[in-house]
């Protein structure tokens, strides 16, 4: 008996509770359709309150780049709030440098929508859109570098800029995560977007990749980012990396040689043993092709016996300033 | 029943019985946001208004409800349930008519969901046998002592930024530290009043 009433009145009260809160919210917290203005007019939309910027503007296909997926812990979504944002809030402010708040930049993530709001966005961000993909092939590049190429579905192009990067949707128990990877194929190759992923153990994103099978659907949203080639060919480029940090370096070098095919390039790569090597024999050929294109591979760790290399040896930024 | 007045148990919580420094419950908020004695004294008062306020609601809960029903060993869920509901209540109440207000502190609010102090609070009113007005004074007062306890160390927290301290002690070690001294500082109230 006791045990019926504890369940009973357990559950009235809890149900009682929860009946509260969601009658007080329809109460206080409804803050109607407010307007949310991006770039001064330019893609004026009317948005439901109360929602963080982050997902509003995600529900109208704006993809700003977010690793935590607007947990507040990763600081990438930072957007312009000319007005309407609200006082900068304790927990952006971790990321937010003194500058930043000046210029009136936020995390979208922890803003919530109460009323009109205007925001600026870089127009780079707003040519983002959610790809829809499948897995062409799959190569192993090591024992844990994968080479992953992606032919695109819906939309079937891409237009990015060498160095650029797309986040890849991963699933994971409670929500989908988005995990940021680096284009690695060539820029003339618009219906294709090759990753080289390393496995990171217990990763969402990595484990997710890696597990994939050919003709498996992948979704991913980009391009992102920054680091990107300038485009004036009289620079001389230097690519230093190691690991799958050679996925942005092989987009720019293939891009650059089938643009400008004098331009003068070093790539420095370093590995631990023979065994970390990848696409070696890729850039011979090409530097065979391109006087102007030198490659340097250099091994950290001490050689095996049976190890053959007749490249350079130590750490690859050491290399450089040789 | 227990006898002693309401004030009296109010001043003690303050002073003598500070839930903080003689109970050490809440201790996590404590070292987490006495950075600064703005983020303080905003914790401080959210804190005391969701103590004051819970007490009050446990105490009837307790009282018209689980000890009729003869399901008092339903006492902590139960006072977890209405805590968590409270705050989310509060900062909702907040945001709709003191937008100011719950910028200042409306990040601290969920926290206090957490904050040990506050089921502290409503679990000492039933052992030691309260009346209403005493678990109010009992409530209000021990949000009192741990506003007065946080504000204290964030003083001298921003105080210790400029102090030499060894590296080893740098940050939540030396916090630790002082807050066993201002313990001991606060055991000089002691002979004052006392609750049980």
């Amino acid at each position: 008996m006791v045990y019926l009433w504890s369940v009973l009145c357990f559950s009235g009260l809890t149900v009682a509770l929860a009946i509260w809160l969601m009658i007080s919210e329809r109460l206080l917290v409804d803050y109607g359709v407010c307007k949310l203005d991006i770039n001064a007019g330019e893609k004026p939309l009317e948005v439901d309150g109360g929602r963080t910027l982050l997902s509003t503007l995600y529900a109208n296909e704006i993809f700003i780049p977010s690793a935590c997926g607007g947990k507040g812990s990763c600081g990438h979504c930072k957007i312009t709030v000319t007005a309407g944002g609200g006082p900068v809030l304790s927990t952006e402010t971790p990321y937010l440098a003194r500058k930043e708040i000046r210029s009136n930049l936020r995390l979208a993530c922890q803003v919530k929508i109460r009323e009109d709001i205007y925001v600026r966005i870089p127009s780079d961000l707003l040519n983002v859109r959610m790809f829809t993909s499948t897995v062409e092939s799959i190569v192993d590049l090591t024992h844990d570098i994968k080479e992953i190429r992606l032919r695109l579905e819906e939309p079937d192009q891409i237009s990015h800029r060498p160095g650029q990067y797309v986040q890849v949707q991963a699933p994971s128990l409670e929500e989908p995560v988005f995990r940021a990877y680096s284009i690695s194929s060539p820029v003339y190759e618009p219906n294709l977007v090759e990753l080289v992923v390393r496995l990171v153990p217990g990763g969402i994103g990595s484990t997710y990749l890696h597990d994939l099978q050919v003709g498996e659907t992948v979704n991913f949203t980009g391009p992102y980012g920054e680091f990107v080639l300038t485009e004036n060919p009289s620079v001389e480029i230097v690519c230093v990396g190691g690991g799958c940090g050679m996925a942005p370096m092989k987009n720019i070098i293939f891009t650059i040689y089938n643009k400008w095919p004098d331009r003068s390039c070093w790539l420095f790569f370093g590995c631990r043993t023979t065994k970390d090597i990848f696409y070696l024999e890729q850039f011979e050929k090409l530097a065979k092709k391109h006087t102007n294109f030198h490659v340097v591979y250099a091994l950290s760790d001490k050689l095996d016996k049976n190890e053959k290399w007749a490249g350079e040896t130590g750490f690859i930024h050491l290399e450089v300033d040789k | 029943m227990n006898e002693t007045s309401a004030i009296v148990i109010l001043l003690a919580a303050i002073l003598t019985n500070n839930i903080l420094l003689t109970n050490f419950l809440g201790i996590c908020s404590f070292i987490a946001c006495s950075g600064q004695i703005g983020t303080a004294v905003g914790l401080g008062t959210a804190v005391t208004f969701v103590l004051t306020m819970t007490t009050m609601i446990n105490f009837a809960i307790y009282h018209l409800v689980l000890i009729p029903l003869g399901l008092d060993h339903l006492t902590f869920i139960i006072f977890i349930a209405v805590i968590a509901a409270f705050v989310q209540f509060v900062e909702m109440f907040v945001e709709k008519f003191s937008p100011k207000l719950y910028f200042a502190l409306g990040i601290f609010l969920p926290l206090i969901t957490v904050n040990c102090a506050i089921l502290g609070a409503s679990l000492f009113m039933i052992i030691r046998d309260y009346s209403f007005l005493q678990s109010v004074g009992f409530g209000f007062g021990a949000g009192i002592g741990w506003a007065l306890a946080i504000i204290l160390m964030a003083g001298l927290r921003q105080k210790m930024r400029y102090s030499n301290i060894p590296q080893p002690f740098q940050g939540v070690p030396i916090a630790m530290i002082v807050t066993c001294v201002l313990a001991m500082a606060f055991m000089g109230f002691a002979g004052m009043v006392s609750i049980q």
